[in-house]
């Protein structure tokens, strides 16, 4: 209908509407962009005073230790993003890569012929499983994520205890082609950073152009108006819980691949971690706004600094202390972008209905 | 613009038959019946609370009716949510806005049909171009790409407006759309609408501004109290005759403000300045005096009030209460020194919705109420009876949360609450915004009276009858200046128009 213009005006012919649409982008695009950068500018001056303090820290060896030490957590924060962005939040996750983790380690266990990617498929369906009970919790109990979440923490890990009772899992109990995967490189990148790459760019383009996707940032932002807009708010949720829990399953199988030695502690704690790069990332914990690619880089990020903190031969003690402070310096930050544009926005906002 | 409606004579397009919807034990609508026809505007009116908002979630989906039937070109229609509602190709533009703040402006428009491109990827410069065009036809300016965040009430509306005319819609719902609009702006959406209709369309209005009714709709329909009360083309009747159906009695004076004595300057504004919003902007209050500030929307005027309220900053300028300057930025300062204001947009600012109606009524003078930082119960209470009484605030009981009421016993809670803080100056920021004409009379006659007991007010108002009924002086802002100043006596509508749309100004 918007073709027909029926009762458009003369205006249309003295202001080529299709002109600006190349040339700038969106100004919402823009302030994402923006928070990346300064990301990518952090990154980059860690890298380049570790480097300037001790030039091995840019050595091969060195970057291919970071990319592979900074994987999994990647690709954990890219599925925390998909949570945080509908206003939930999911703290399991450190406890579905454990489960997960063990699980693939049973499997070599019992059948040891299984070839890798059948133990892939069954980890990520396992993880998916737990995003099952998860979203499924959330949708009849009607209780914040939060909440249901952190119970599910203290079960699944109370399932992989029971099921471990005390034993190990040992490298010579996997198949060989199995832990290559795990420090395996193509040219030089290991194939687990490869993976965690396919993982955000898919996740990443899939927030931003497809519809549902980007419905997942409308329930975040305003979860009455979404109702109202028709969007299926409890279906959405519940998929976003599944798709979480399957990445944390891909999560616990490569940590199988890349550790090798599996107890059933595996992965403990790393959910405040998780949370922590997303939000160091610019995903904002309220939900709404926020990238994959920002919380890729959150997690590079805080690998980074855990790795030229032990070059720079820092107390292990300021790490905590740094990751810290970064969150707060990145809430900080978010909160400075959010007045200045408000400024802006209102100014503008002014003047445009001043005109009409 | 009463024209003869095509298709009257038809089978109706949408009908509603015996719907009743019941909260707990209140019964919101009680065997509604309305016929919507194929190219005509039906207004819906009725006072706040009689119905006329629950009637509207029922046709978007988001209530289900208790009991009735809904039927779309003879068929029975049954919703099951907003999703079904809009494939059934009914549109609503509710009367609070349902953005979503960290979205882009086309997105909040296409939110679900987003223009799509190879794969079923989102063409986003399709998008923004589609949003561009809607925007032309409606004749505002408004970046596509710019988040919804920040936009004042009238883009916000404006959204909605884009948002509903963008897929075909055979019904448009409007709940109060005009509410925050200025002329220029209703203007526009009513040449959308009538062309909606020409097009066969079927268009409901709702609206408290009856010139508004009798210029766009065919047919007007009143609620009273969740039950229906008449149907009539709108040639046969009169706004006195409207206003009698909706309240069920008289009403005499619609905005009696008494002729108070005037005492010393309570307020004063000496040049005032805030960088690309206001300019040089310099008025004075006295006490017993009710001063109206009128202009389009935009022009400035709520800011104003919120910087000498304290809210927001000023680049120049001062405020005297009572000759004693008052600092800037510090609304504590502000109402220690007597000032109190009453915001524009209650939802966001004036109330706390999921608390009760005693703990809003109170939240402004907690500390006046409590012992030894305690907050007792009993004087929250017996202090909330005392305002809401005198305002006579429909609630069920003072513990209900502020949610639960309508929009004018919303704002007469917001009244309550400062009002207790006893200011010796009130401003007022669109006091009667989506009020019913009930209510509005009731805090017209408020105003009036507190004046009479010395008040200085100030008044912000875009309903330029209550402008004139009110005010014993009236300032006209334009683009972010005063430019017009008018006692009493010389101030009518030319005039006010005159002056706000910046025309013959050499002040």
């Amino acid at each position: 209908m918007s073709r027909t213009d029926a009762g458009a005006p003369e205006q249309i012919a003295g202001n080529a509407p299709t002109d600006p649409d190349r040339r700038r982008r969106g100004l919402t695009e823009r302030l994402l962009a923006v928070r990346e950068l300064s990301l990518l500018i952090a990154l980059g001056l860690l890298v380049l005073v570790t480097t300037l303090r001790n030039d091995r820290f840019l050595s091969g060896q060195s970057v291919k230790d970071l990319l592979l030490g900074c994987a999994i957590l990647v690709i954990l924060a890219v599925g925390q993003t998909l949570v945080i962005v509908t206003r939930n939040v999911d703290l399991s996750v450190g406890s579905i890569l454990g489960l997960v983790a063990f699980a693939t380690g049973s499997l070599f266990l019992s059948a040891p012929g299984t070839p890798w990617p059948v133990a892939l498929v069954v980890g990520v369906a396992l993880g998916a499983l737990c995003g099952v009970v998860n979203g499924g919790l959330i949708a009849v109990a009607r209780v914040p994520a939060l909440v249901i979440t952190l119970g599910t923490l203290y079960a699944f890990r109370g399932v992989d205890y029971y099921w471990a009772s005390g034993r190990q899992i040992n490298a010579a109990d996997m198949p060989p082609s199995f832990l290559r995967l795990g420090n395996q490189t193509v040219l030089g990148v290991p194939v687990l950073f490869l993976v965690a790459l396919v993982v955000v760019a898919a996740v990443g383009y899939y927030l931003r152009s497809y519809r549902s996707g980007r419905e997942l940032y409308a329930i975040g932002s305003e979860p009455a108006a979404a109702r109202l807009s028709g969007i299926p708010v409890g279906r959405r949720v519940f998929a976003v819980f599944v798709a979480n829990g399957a990445l944390a399953g891909l999560a616990g199988v490569l940590y199988a691949a890349r550790f090798g030695t599996l107890d059933a502690a595996a992965g403990s704690g790393l959910e405040l971690q998780v949370v922590a790069a997303a939000v160091v990332g610019g995903v904002a914990i309220f939900g709404g706004s926020g990238s994959a690619y920002g919380a890729a880089l959150g997690a590079v990020l805080l690998t980074t600094i855990g790795s030229s903190l032990a070059v720079l031969r820092i107390d292990p003690f300021w790490q905590q202390a740094v990751v810290g402070a970064l969150i707060l310096a990145a809430i900080g930050l978010d909160r400075l972008l959010a007045l200045r544009v408000a400024a802006r926005l209102r100014g503008r906002s002014a003047r445009d209905s001043s005109d009409a | 613009m009463t024209a003869d409606a095509p298709g009257t004579d038809g089978v109706p397009l949408l009908v509603l038959d015996g719907v009743t919807k019941s909260f707990g034990a209140v019964a919101a609508l009680r065997g509604v019946h309305l016929a919507l026809h194929a190219g005509e505007a039906h207004a819906l009116v009725g006072e706040n609370g009689a119905g006329k908002s629950t009637l509207v979630k029922i046709l978007a989906g988001a209530h289900p009716p208790d009991a009735g039937e809904m039927t779309l070109d003879g068929q029975p229609l049954r919703l099951r949510g907003p999703a079904d509602a809009r494939a059934a190709g009914i549109a609503v533009i509710y009367q609070e806005p349902t953005l979503f703040p960290d979205l882009s402006v086309a997105e909040n428009i296409f939110m679900g049909r987003q223009p799509l491109r190879g794969l079923r990827r989102i063409d986003s410069a399709a998008m923004h171009r589609d949003a561009e065009r809607l925007f032309q036809r409606l004749g505002v300016r408004i970046d596509p790409t710019r988040p919804a965040r920040g936009l004042s009430i009238a883009d916000q509306q404006l959204v909605e407006i884009a948002k509903a005319i963008s897929f075909d819609a055979r019904v448009l719902v409007m709940d109060e759309p005009t509410a925050a609009l200025s002329g220029v702006e209703v203007e526009r959406l009513f040449a959308v609408a009538r062309s909606l209709c020409e097009r066969g369309a079927a268009v409901l209005f709702i609206s408290h501004r009856f010139d508004e009714v009798f210029d766009l709709c065919h047919r007007v329909t009143v609620l009273r109290d969740g039950a229906w009360v008449s149907s009539d083309p709108a040639a046969d009747l009169t706004v006195d005759e409207v206003v009698r159906r909706m309240v069920g009695r008289d009403v005499s004076s619609l905005y009696p403000k008494q002729a108070a004595e005037l005492r010393d300057t309570l307020l004063e504004v000496r040049r005032l300045t805030r960088a690309g919003v206001f300019t040089d902007v310099s008025f004075s209050v006295r006490g017993g005096e009710i001063v109206a500030l009128a202009g389009l929307v935009g022009a400035g005027r709520s800011e104003v009030a919120r910087a000498v309220f304290g809210v927001d900053r000023y680049d120049a300028g001062e405020v005297l209460v009572a000759g004693r300057g008052v600092p800037a930025g510090k609304p504590g300062r502000a109402i220690a020194a007597g000032m109190a204001l009453v915001p524009e947009d209650r939802r966001q600012q004036g109330l706390v919705m999921e608390l009760s109606v005693e703990r809003n009524a109170t939240l402004a003078r907690r500390r006046a109420l409590s012992r030894l930082g305690l907050l007792l119960g009993g004087a929250e209470r017996a202090e909330a009876r005392t305002w809401t009484r005198r305002l006579q605030v429909k609630a069920a009981r003072l513990g209900a949360p502020v949610a639960t009421l309508s929009g004018g016993n919303q704002q007469k809670v917001v009244l309550a609450k400062w009002l207790a803080t006893e200011p010796r100056i009130l401003i007022i920021d669109e006091p009667t915004r989506g009020i019913d004409v009930g209510t509005k009379s009731e805090v017209h006659r408020l105003l009036s009276e507190l004046a009479g007991e010395g008040l200085a007010i100030l008044m912000i108002s875009s309903e330029l009858p209550e402008v004139l009924g009110m005010a014993d002086r009236v300032l006209v802002m334009h683009e972010g200046r005063l430019v017009r100043e008018l006692p009493r006596a010389e101030a009518d509508e030319t005039s006010i128009m005159f002056a706000a749309t910046g025309q013959g100004v050499t002040a």
